[in-house]
């Protein structure tokens, strides 16, 4: 590999000559990447380009894989792991198709280096439901017929049930926030903002008969 | 490829390049066959020859009161089925039959399916924009550890070819006629490999002069894109233009349609509108690139495809590699879009099987996104339009003259809407090619339409101002379609259109207004729809057919129609589609799907019911005729008392399984039809930025019978977006100097994104026509896509009282359009 040529600095080279870098969103400064990349120098933190082991926590299960630095979470993911509800469209974060939670937290898979996140609580599309059943803003979805190719569906998913942990009633401008970085090409994102609100209500309703409850049993 | 789509095409008005031409994105040798299946499929068995009945159907829209039609049909064509609001399933909101699949992740689209030992492809692209290649250097690539094959295209797929190949000297290798076009490629054991191995390849060229810009193409000149007239074929799903026609430079046509005399149409006319629209290149930007995993075995070739037409893969990966078509499998389990870029084997399809071929491995090799915006587009245009009419409104005179750029290929054409919407006795449209050096044109969402609706719609607004007509009022005048009469009485009720201000009323900066436009698509069928339905005795049913779903819900459609038949849930039928060793089933470009192969699907649930029937009624001690469905029940029609379970009269087979495999029957009558909508936009326009925003969408449509009114609303809602995102935000731009497209991405390609999204509602209107056992149409094409830049079009009229007759309606243009800013102040 020492004779390959000079090619133009894309993202991933950038992000590999940066070494260890966190770039887990894709709102991150340029100097703020620069920054790191001089710490990771500096610290002797700098591997790669051969390939070497990592430990990834995915769905709640530890792996092992060997892959170069330079491969994405989303590569790894779809490649290694044959973890494929991961969509790579755009490859270059514009579309959020590759949306997984770092830590409950949305972060786009195809602007992540796999070996920047072995310490980190990884979750896609695949584990978002913990058992057989279906997350309920999956099966909201499924109800409101929120998808057509589906190919961006998985990436919206993620989106939306992450902004129902952190919101739990949210409004149309909410969940239009929430999915302003998931493209659909379909034009499926009413039925995507009314099965998001849906839950939503849903989860009030339960919420609400609980209290009923709570307080006839007092 | 598959069949001739058949509709009543001699008396098919219209003359867009979209649907005209139905032959292949491969040419050459493999024309003959491809005209001697047409005539195969195309023979209908003659009507007169087989033993028919008469049936009374129902017939029209509901809101206007249903009657019923008389129609001879062949014997044994399943009764008549009553209007949806009598019926179990179809008609009735349905889930998405893999919609777990889809919101799991579970669901395997050709990007994600992984074969043991699969190796990963890269495309090597041209660098330049026209030239010839002097030498392809592969050997550092095939060097590199992990690199198993490489392989250099021999012929490009897909673009125009010159009519006389003898106008240019021979090379060895495709003369590069746009940036971008697919040179070689090479498979590798990881992704990130392959991309250090195209890297690695060397290519030299001769470059030649080129031309970027459609207005410098056409002059007489301009550097030729080729040395002599070029003709592109079009797809399975349309695209494609004219042929035999002049060609000067770059200027390929016109292809000329006349009706009546438009110079006496003028004469009589007491207003005349006239006017210039212009309108981009849009790029189709699927999630899911073009791409294919094909595993190639001496015995056998199996292709995974992202496809609209799983026959149309096969069809023409048997003409490139001239192997059997018994010998090819294309598989289309989930696919993430298409929108009309995707039929036929491709350049990267063929590239694919010839490095599977080689390396003796799985390959698979999907684009990657730049590639994606260059492989195909909706040409652009420019359009002068002229209308004539009466007082009163009657049109007298309709000419259009339309330039568009398919780049490398041909299928500009915008005349659909001009001459398919109204009747106008005279009429003259004028459609031109002008090549570029740029990726081909293909087939996009309802082809040269949204183009065509655009300047036409505007201009029956245009003259509804002269005429001093409420637009709504003039199209009652002139608008045949009793479906879109329904759909105006609708948008009238249902919308603020009462409360419409004059054009400009607004005082503020902000001006508020409101338009409507309406779109025209066509019944096509495809006679060459065939699929199987198959009961087993444990009383499980299965639908087998090569036909694909690409998002549109095909699936779930065939589910509801098998359900209806056979009484059970549609979740309870198992749907096998999407690939070619079940019956070939269409193409999915034009809205056929729904229209061909749902008749093919009912017929043979019946008439697999049947054979259950009279294969169970011995064991029941009676007689198949006296055996009928009520409730999900099979009873005895002579006793009220007796009813079984399906599973229980399954159960009761001697066989194993009993199946019927049917095709589809020719139409119960050979009339024109046509489908169409009708879209009311409400925006406010910011006068001061340039910025439009959409307020609300009123959408009224027509597909027929609908089958599965929530899968309908959902391409209703995406036709709309698509056409709000290609009115307002859509723009291919090119760099004139260098030849490259700039934006080729999905940051500086603004689609539409969540917070442009207006509100929506959705009327669909029944429009029962007697057609087909079913009587199902497709929504693909008339949805909104047609109508919305139009629509806005007219509604920035209504709010600002100038007319915008370039797209997309960014703040440049917008702010040119207002007079606040000049020519010389746009990029």
């Amino acid at each position: 590999m020492s004779d390959t040529p000079k090619i133009e600095v894309s993202r991933r080279g950038f992000l590999k000559g940066a070494g260890l870098t966190a770039a887990t969103t894709v709102i991150e400064s340029a100097s703020a990447l620069a920054r790191e990349a001089k710490e990771a120098v500096e610290g002797d933190r700098s591997v790669g380009p051969g390939s070497l082991p990592v430990k990834l926590q995915v769905n709640g299960q530890e792996h092992t894989i060997i892959i170069e630095p330079r491969y994405t979470l989303a590569e790894t993911l779809r490649d290694n792991l044959g973890l494929t509800g991961t969509k790579v469209v755009c490859d270059r974060g514009s579309c959020s198709a590759c949306t997984i939670w770092l830590d409950g937290t949305p972060a786009l898979a195809c602007m992540t280096l796999a070996i920047d996140v072995a310490e980190r609580k990884i979750t896609t599309i695949e584990g978002l439901s913990r058992g057989d059943g279906m997350h309920p803003v999956q099966a909201a979805f499924v109800k409101h017929d929120a998808m057509q190719c589906g190919f961006c569906t998985p990436g919206m998913v993620m989106s939306c049930a992450a902004l129902l942990e952190r919101n739990p009633d949210p409004q149309l401008a909410d969940v239009k926030h929430a999915v302003s970085g998931n493209l659909c090409r379909c034009g499926t994102y009413p039925k995507v903002f009314a099965a998001t609100l849906d839950v939503a209500q849903q989860r009030k309703q339960a919420a609400g008969l609980l209290t009923l409850d709570a307080t006839k049993e007092a | 490829m598959a069949a001739e789509i058949v509709l009543a095409r001699e008396e098919q008005q219209e003359s867009t390049s979209g649907q005209k031409s139905v032959s292949k994105g491969v040419q050459g040798e493999a024309r003959p066959t491809v005209e001697a299946e047409k005539k195969d499929a195309q023979t209908p068995p003659a009507a007169n020859s087989m033993p028919t009945r008469n049936e009374m159907f129902v017939f029209g829209i509901p809101q206007e009161g249903l009657t019923q039609k008389e129609r001879e049909v062949p014997l044994d064509e399943p009764p008549p089925l009553a209007q949806n609001s009598e019926l179990k399933y179809i008609g009735k909101p349905t889930p998405r039959y893999d919609g777990a699949q889809k919101v799991t992740g579970r669901g395997k689209y050709t990007a994600d399916v992984q074969l043991p030992g699969m190796l990963y492809a890269r495309i090597v692209d041209a660098t330049i924009p026209h030239g010839r290649i002097t030498s392809i250097d592969t050997s550092a690539a095939e060097a590199l550890p992990g690199v198993k094959a490489v392989h250099v295209i021999e012929h490009t797929y897909g673009i125009a070819e010159l009519r006389d190949p003898k106008q240019e000297s021979p090379s060895r290798y495709p003369v590069i006629r746009y940036a971008g076009q697919p040179i070689a490629g090479v498979a590798a054991t990881s992704p990130q490999i392959a991309s250090d191995a195209a890297a690695l390849i060397r290519v030299t060229y001769d470059s030649m002069p080129f031309v970027v810009d459609k207005q410098e193409a056409r002059a007489t000149t301009a550097p030729a894109v080729f040395p002599g007239p070029a003709d592109a074929a079009g797809s399975a799903g349309g695209g494609g233009g004219p042929k035999d026609v002049p060609q000067v430079g770059n200027v390929h046509g016109p292809q000329r349609k006349k009706v009546g005399d438009v110079d006496q149409g003028f004469a009589e006319a007491e207003a005349i509108v006239e006017g210039e629209y212009f309108t981009q290149v849009q790029t189709h930007s699927a999630l899911e690139t073009h791409g294919f995993l094909v595993d190639w075995k001496p015995d056998e070739v199996t292709v995974y495809a992202s496809t609209q037409g799983t026959a149309s893969v096969r069809d023409e990966f048997a003409e490139v590699f001239k192997i059997p078509k018994s010998q090819v499998r294309v598989i289309t389990e989930y696919m993430g879009g298409g929108f009309g870029a995707k039929f036929g084997a491709g350049n990267e399809g063929v590239v694919a099987a010839n490095l599977s071929r080689r390396a003796k491995a799985p390959v698979k090799l999907m684009l990657d996104r730049k590639q994606e915006h260059i492989v195909c587009n909706r040409p652009d245009s420019h359009q002068k339009l002229k209308i004539g009419a009466k007082k009163d409104g009657t049109l007298t005179a309709i000419a259009l003259t339309s330039y568009g750029t398919a780049g490398v290929g041909t299928g500009a054409g915008t005349a659909g809407p001009a001459t398919n919407l109204y009747k106008c006795p005279n009429l003259l449209t004028e459609e031109y090619d002008v090549f570029i050096n740029a990726g081909p044109g293909a087939a996009f969402r309802a082809p040269g339409h949204p183009q065509g609706c655009f300047a036409f719609e505007q201009a029956i607004d245009e003259l509804a101002v002269r005429l001093d007509m409420d637009p709504l009022a003039l199209r009652d005048k002139i608008d045949d379609s009793p479906a879109r009469r329904v759909e105006r009485i609708i948008i009238r009720e249902r919308t603020n259109w009462k409360n419409r201000k004059p054009a400009g009323a607004d005082r503020g900066p902000i001006k508020r207004g409101m338009g409507i436009a309406q779109s025209v698509w066509y019944r096509f069928v495809n006679m060459d729809s065939s699929c199987e339905v198959r009961v087993s005795r444990d009383g499980s049913v299965e639908l087998m057919s090569s036909v694909q779903d690409l998002g549109t819900g095909t699936k779930t459609l065939l589910a509801i129609v098998v359900a209806e038949e056979f009484g059970i849930p549609p979740a309870e039928v198992v749907i096998r589609i999407g690939d070619t060793r079940y019956p070939i089933g269409p193409n999915s470009g034009g809205s056929v799907t729904a229209c061909s192969i749902t008749p093919a699907v009912r017929n043979a649930a019946y008439q697999a019911k049947h054979k259950l029937f009279a294969a169970a009624a011995p064991r029941l001690g009676t007689t198949a005729d006296n055996l009928g469905l009520r409730g999900g029940n099979v009873i005895f029609k002579d006793d009220g008392s007796k009813s079984y379970s399906f599973r229980q009269v399954a159960a009761k087979m001697p066989t194993s399984e009993i199946s019927a495999r049917v095709t589809r029957s020719p139409e119960y009558a050979k009339e024109r039809i046509t489908y169409g909508g009708v879209d009311y936009v409400e925006l406010a326009v910011d006068t001061e930025t340039g910025r439009v925003h959409i307020e609300k969408v009123f959408g009224a449509h027509d597909c027929g019978r609908p089958i599965n009114p929530l899968g309908v609303i959902s391409q209703i809602n995406g036709g709309i977006l698509q056409g709000i995102s290609y009115a307002l935000f859509e723009e291919r731009v090119m760099d004139r100097k260098q030849g490259y497209m700039l934006n080729a991405n999905l940051e500086n390609y603004k689609i539409l994104g969540a917070r442009e999204v207006p509100e929506i509602e959705v009327e669909l209107v029944e429009n029962y026509l007697a057609q087909s056992s079913t009587d199902a149409a497709g929504i693909g094409e008339s949805a909104g896509v047609i109508t919305l830049a139009a629509a806005i079009g007219n509604a920035f009229y209504n709010a600002t009282g100038v007319r915008m007759r370039k797209i997309p309606m960014t703040p440049a243009n917008i702010l040119a359009a207002l007079g606040k800013i000049g020519q010389e102040d746009m990029a």
